[in-house]
């Protein structure tokens, strides 16, 4: 404790030149474990929680649906019914063909029996509507279906 | 001259800055989840006419409007039909020596349920109006039955969790060879309880 204030003096400048090299390692990390987000999501999109989930690896083999009630500012136009969202447009059931079998068409015809179809459904919509899609998947037979979900115990859903 | 003049050091103070501009950009246009899911695969459209089932190897599940679950006409709480499924499934109740024996079942063998698990067929049905929730939650548990049962041979005959070797067989990192024999073991495992998980509506005789 003697010489304590003399180090008080002299406390040197921390050096801030490994500073960009640490906000770039924090980049590349963020650059690799991410996706790019691809569409606005028009609908509300609370997936439904189950366990006994497979990853849905490649993105370049996923087709996305997404189902659920217009969002809020939305719902004024649109009405409070659950929606069919494809790219990013509102659509109705019957337009559900023929936009996979579009988006089937841009697909390298290697990989195109291999595309699954995401189905990313808001767990308060009825099941109707989602028998109605995979009725349209069926006339088209693209049969590889992947009800999306969140990580977590299905009992809470 | 000029030249013999020392090059200035660029000023690499502001780098700082810029690389933090790019993070944040990153964290804004990027979502970290990766997508994650129930598999399944709808049955083609071909119009061929039904095939008679006996009623004893259909364990029919439904789903009405108010998202009660019924399971062979008496309702049920979800967390029991994972139980449920895994005895009806594993039950085995084909006579030994006869071709529909099921030699690794583990079941009560009772002689009102399933003969094998290769003829066992889950049926399950929704009403419309029944929430999608609920019907994922109802997938899941049916699924999760289907797991367990594969785990259990799995870790019997391979010393190894199926839903780990599936795991393993779509991880890229796994070597070619390693993927040829893992292949062979999930299918040994799929078809000793196959997924038969139908949709389509199954009437009921008489």
């Amino acid at each position: 404790m003697k010489n304590s204030r003399e180090t008080r003096k002299e406390i040197p400048a921390i050096s801030t030149a490994s500073l960009p090299d640490i906000v770039f390692m924090i980049l590349f990390f963020f650059m690799t474990v991410t996706t790019i987000k691809t569409n606005p999501l028009l609908v509300d999109n609370n997936l439904p929680k189950a366990d006994q989930v497979k990853n849905l690896e490649k993105k370049d083999r996923v087709i996305e649906i997404f189902v659920g009630k217009p969002s809020q500012e939305l719902a004024k136009t649109f009405g409070n019914e659950p929606k069919i969202q494809l790219d990013n447009r509102l659509a109705n059931v019957n337009e559900v063909g023929p936009y996979v079998l579009a988006e089937l068409a841009k697909k390298p015809d290697a990989i195109r029996n291999l595309v699954t179809v995401s189905l990313k459904v808001d767990k308060d919509v009825n099941v109707g509507i989602v028998s109605d899609i995979k009725q349209e998947l069926r006339k088209i037979n693209t049969l590889k279906v992947n009800y999306t979900t969140y990580q977590g115990n299905s009992l809470e859903n | 001259m000029d030249r013999d003049r020392k090059i200035p050091e660029v000023n690499a103070g502001s780098m700082a800055d810029i690389a933090f501009l790019l993070l944040i950009f990153f964290l804004v246009a990027t979502s970290i989840e990766t997508d994650v899911g129930l598999d399944r695969k709808l049955p083609p459209n071909d119009t061929s006419p039904p095939i008679p089932i006996a009623e004893r190897n259909i364990f029919r599940v439904a789903l009405n409007k108010n998202n009660e679950l019924f399971v062979e006409d008496g309702i049920m709480q979800l967390k029991d039909l994972q139980a449920a499924a895994i005895a009806f499934l594993d039950n085995g109740a084909g006579t030994i020596g006869s071709k529909e024996y099921c030699d690794y079942c583990q079941g009560e063998r009772n002689a009102e349920s399933s003969e094998n698990p290769d003829k066992a067929i889950i049926s399950f049905n929704s009403d419309r109006e029944a929430s999608y929730g609920m019907y994922v939650s109802v997938q899941n548990e049916l699924t999760s039955a289907y797991n367990t049962l594969r785990n259990r041979e799995a870790v019997r005959l391979f010393n190894q969790d199926y839903v780990s070797m599936e795991k393993a067989y779509y991880a890229p990192e796994t070597a070619v060879e390693a993927k040829i024999s893992l292949k062979k073991n999930i299918e040994q495992i799929r078809q000793m309880f196959p997924m038969k998980l139908i949709e389509a509506e199954t009437h009921k005789k008489g």
